[in-house]
């Protein structure tokens, strides 16, 4: 397999991220899933989601910003992802009020069945 | 166009082949390669945006449910699946970087090894799903197997010349006994037994929304992993035949952004459904 484009010099294609870095953030990817797991085991009451989501939110960050190069890349493509959370958020947020919203209606209704 | 390769011309018409005619320069054509992509991340990220909010309605209005559904879910197996597609994650981003400095060996050993990862993330989600199956604790599997035509062992499920029940119609004895063990570990206190009978009856009722969640944020899951190992199929063809170069390796580092956003994905699936406490 030989390459019949080598002679073309390099155009500087997007960033070349280094091996150790690839490394570096793979070795915290396992720490932190390690981590994640560790604190499942622990009681910590209502803080166990909120634990969990914040540590799948660094692991996705270091994901995100070197697998993905989002560090490196266009700020544009960095809006657009941000966009997509942005409105994820949105969505979450305004589905999850209504439904707290009614949910002393729902049980009281089913109360009144009961 | 500056610095292209003109012997690969083709059609006379002085550009390399892997430059489409409309765009004026590689940088060009990789930038929008990636735009298109992210734009491509963003619909997938609201797609599953769909199923993480019913989730979140489920879990914040039912948590005791969520609570006696992770019991079902094995956490080394899990916990092995995230590492995996870690791993996978791992080698795709070197891939890249492999691509970007054109070293072809490199890039196929990187893809024959994102695409094992894979594989073997398939092979392990396979091992859970066939555990569920077998205690019929898919929503709906009365059905399902008297669509195919699957004998079931499951008295309730087979009524012959009666139509297949619907819903979640799990083995009520093994699910019981995990709710019950769960329970023990904890120190629940039974007043009576048969109460106590007629609330598990009750609790394993209510495990078919947890399941109808797991089943349709891990399959829908599964199904990108299956999309991702035919895309890194195909880059493994191209990349065997020698089209990548420095030069031109759009397609590995586009593939790559969805491969990971599959991992990204799976970062948040697994303390989800799997870490409950």
């Amino acid at each position: 397999m030989t390459d019949s484009n080598s002679e073309i010099q390099h155009e500087g294609l997007g960033h070349v991220v280094p091996v150790s870095t690839l490394l570096a953030v793979f070795a915290a990817l396992i720490v932190l899933t390690y981590i994640t797991v560790f604190v499942s085991t622990l009681d910590v009451g209502r803080w166990s989601l909120w634990v969990a989501l914040a540590v799948a939110t660094a692991k996705g960050s270091l994901v995100v910003l070197y697998f993905m190069h989002l560090r490196y890349d266009s700020p544009f493509n960095a809006f657009i992802f941000a966009t997509a959370l942005v409105f994820l958020g949105l969505f979450l947020g305004i589905v999850l009020l209504d439904s707290i919203e009614y949910q002393p209606d729902i049980e009281m209704f089913l109360r009144n069945q009961g | 166009m500056t610095a292209v390769d003109l012997s690969h011309d083709h059609g006379g018409e002085g550009h390399a082949p892997w430059l489409a005619h409309h765009f004026d320069t590689p940088q060009q054509q990789y930038a929008s390669a990636k735009l298109g992509t992210w734009v491509f991340l963003l619909t997938e990220v609201l797609f599953f945006g769909g199923l993480f909010c019913a989730y979140a309605v489920y879990r914040h209005n039912h948590p005791e449910v969520f609570f006696d559904g992770h019991h079902f879910l094995s956490t080394p197996l899990g916990a092995t699946n995230t590492v995996v597609l870690l791993f996978s994650s791992l080698t795709m981003a070197w891939g890249v970087r492999c691509a970007q400095l054109d070293q072809q060996r490199g890039l196929v050993t990187c893809l024959c090894l994102t695409l094992t990862a894979a594989a073997v993330f398939l092979g392990i989600k396979y091992i859970e799903y066939s555990q569920k199956w077998s205690h019929h604790m898919v929503p709906g599997q009365a059905r399902i197997m008297a669509a195919l035509g699957i004998e079931s062992e499951h008295a309730t499920d087979h009524v012959p010349g009666q139509p297949a029940p619907r819903g979640f119609r799990p083995y009520k004895e093994h699910l019981m006994e995990v709710l019950r063990h769960s329970d023990q570990e904890r120190g629940v206190v039974i007043v009576s037994e048969k109460a106590y009978e007629a609330q598990l009856e009750k609790r394993i009722q209510n495990l078919g929304v947890f399941f109808g969640i797991y089943f349709s944020l891990t399959g829908l899951h599964a199904i990108h992993v299956i999309c991702g190992m035919i895309a890194i199929g195909w880059l493994l063809r191209r990349a065997l035949a020698g089209h990548f170069s420095s030069a031109y390796f759009n397609a590995v580092d586009c593939v790559g952004l969805y491969w990971h956003l599959v991992d990204l994905i799976w970062i948040y699936l697994f303390p989800l459904l799997y870490l409950i406490h």
